[in-house]
């Protein structure tokens, strides 16, 4: 009986929400007195491979297989299916990202297995396989009673903390059979946005909404996102302008964002935009206008033009360096 | 072209959400049901890929009678007609099982939905339903087009899109701005009383979760406001007070 994580990378480097992914696999390992594998998919250097040991896992299979360089939903299913029967795997722990549900939905069902998406801490275990899901996009909590033998968990980013610690893992090369019937979809052409912090990645996220007037003033959104080493985002009616592109949208029908800092600049809060942003553990609202809805849900507010604060809070920011 | 899409009916938006009987159940009262956000725009473009090529769009949802007026409203937006399979949407597995049973023996060429539900935002009933059917599924598609007999979809990743492409039949969870959101006009919601809407039984689904029950989140704290003329004392208060810098 073991734990298997899967662990998915970006750009060569694997992800953060990866790393919690592990974390939390390994706490739930200790919790039921096994070991936690984890099973990384592409290629990775040794020192990215050799960390998974250090936030928990006992041992990592490595697959490099070349018709996996590509995050495809149905072979990856397959793959991981195989991995959890080899390990004997009886809880799959994967972190949510765009192309996990499609992943975990196919793999719960290869494994009969139960599935939640969306948990947001360890399971109690007290009786039965408890666990907390959010829902209504971080308005409420649901509890679960998984009662499958096999088990399929996602978990939301920043729900857990990724620990590093001293441990190592034995690792493996892991050679999983692959099916053609598998490649139905085929990836023609990847667009992807380069040197940017990744939206859903970042710990601190900075945003900008009409108050900011036109995408020739966004040198105010960029410039605190760099001092803070932040993503950048905006809202709806932004990329409805084409001020920014789409995938900086946070919000309920655009990218949701749960980083430990979320600033709106110029940002008013409908309630589709705090929708995609409510998970944030702190939030900080710029706004001129002191009725805007947004600094209900706000922890830190300023009342003011952000042509004015946000300037001093650039010059603010690189002196925290 | 024969489009299957399945439609959830969620609380809107704007929906404060709170619970009774012990938190083991949603309270509805004062509450606006809605065709998912995700979905809508899913049936937007299914009626767009209709008017340009010709063929039928079938609505589906995985719901007790209440659920009706949701689905009226999607034939108002512009589907042929509607099936409604009579069963509370327990979870992702029970609503997928449900559609792939009816959708087995139809030959769909697509299946659209939303990427997710807006109320228990699991996304995975799109993945299950290709799976059950052993037929491609993707998501999130923000673009879908027909060319030759397969589907051309721009799906969203992070930082960036992917363009992908698959044979037919196939699944597909949508999103935004894959179509112009589509009001209903008065012919629309005319002809809507009067297009089929079938209601169908329930397969028998062994489940293998159990919902327990419900909790709403800690209320937040007050906002702390800090003067414009000082905003550099932010920093202050998120480096020693919020600990997140």
């Amino acid at each position: 009986m073991s734990v298997l994580v899967f662990v998915e990378g970006a750009g060569g480097e694997i992800k953060k929400s990866s790393l919690e992914a592990v974390g939390y696999a390994s706490a739930l390992a200790k919790k039921i007195n096994t070991q936690a594998v984890a099973l990384v998919i592409g290629k990775y250097s040794d020192d990215q491979i050799n960390s998974l040991g250090k936030y928990g896992a006992s041992k990592v299979l490595s697959c490099k297989n070349d018709k996996l360089s590509q995050p495809l939903p149905m072979p990856y299913a397959s793959v991981i299916a195989e991995a959890a029967k080899k390990e004997n795997a009886d809880t799959i722990i994967l972190s949510r990202s765009s192309v996990v549900d499609a992943i975990a939905s196919r793999l719960a069902l290869k494994l009969g297995a139960g599935i939640v998406t969306n948990v947001v801490d360890l399971p109690d275990l007290s009786s039965g396989f408890k666990v907390k899901k959010s829902i209504y996009t971080g308005k409420a909590f649901a509890f679960y009673d998984l009662t499958s033998p096999k088990k399929v968990i996602t978990i939301s980013k920043n729900a857990f903390s990724a620990v590093e610690g001293n441990g190592s893992a034995t690792v493996e090369a892991f050679d999983p059979q692959l099916s053609d019937s598998d490649y139905k979809v085929q990836i023609k052409e990847t667009q992807k946005a380069t040197g940017d912090v990744l939206l859903t990645e970042a710990d601190i996220v900075v945003s900008g909404g009409r108050g900011l007037k036109g995408p020739e003033n966004w040198n105010l959104v960029i410039d605190l996102a760099k001092a803070l080493g932040a993503a950048t985002g905006c809202s709806k009616p932004v990329s409805d302008l084409d001020w920014r592109p789409h995938h900086e949208h946070v919000g309920q029908t655009g990218v949701k964002v749960s980083p430990n800092l979320y600033i709106a600049l110029g940002i008013s809060g409908a309630i589709q935009h705090l929708a995609g942003v409510n998970s944030s553990k702190v939030i900080v609202v710029v706004n001129k206008d002191p009725e805007a809805p947004f600094f209900k849900a706000a922890d830190y507010g300023i009342v003011g033009d952000v042509f004015e604060v946000v300037p001093k809070l650039i010059e603010a920011a690189k002196a925290l360096k | 072209m024969k489009i299957l899409v399945c439609i959830s009916n969620v609380p809107d938006t704007t929906s404060k959400i709170s619970f009774t009987d012990n938190n083991t159940k949603l309270n509805t009262s004062g509450i606006q049901f809605i065709i998912g956000p995700y979905d809508e725009y899913a049936l937007s473009r299914a009626i767009e890929l209709k008017e340009a090529a010709g063929g039928t769009v079938t609505v589906l949802n995985v719901g007790e009678a209440d659920t009706e007026p949701t689905i009226r409203k999607a034939l108002a937006i512009g589907a042929d007609d509607a099936i409604r399979i009579n069963a509370f949407p327990k979870d992702a597995f029970y609503v997928a099982s449900q559609i792939a049973a009816v959708a087995k023996s139809e030959n769909y060429d697509l299946i659209l939905m939303g990427r997710e539900s807006i109320d228990y935002n699991s996304g995975l009933v799109h993945g299950i339903v290709g799976e059950l059917l052993g037929i491609p599924s993707v998501s999130p598609v923000m673009k879908l087009d027909i060319e030759g007999g397969k589907a051309v979809m721009s799906r969203e990743i992070e930082g960036g899109k992917e363009i992908v492409e698959a044979s037919l039949p196939l699944v597909a969870g949508c999103q935004e701005p894959i179509a112009e959101w589509k009001i209903p006009n008065m012919r629309g919601i005319m002809s809507a009383r009067t297009k089929p809407l079938k209601v169908v039984e329930p397969a028998d689904i062994t489940d293998n979760i159990k919902l327990l029950n419900y909790e709403l989140p800690a209320p937040k704290g007050a906002c702390k406001m800090i003067d414009a003329s000082t905003p550099e004392k932010l920093f202050d208060l998120l480096k020693n007070e919020a600990k997140v810098l």
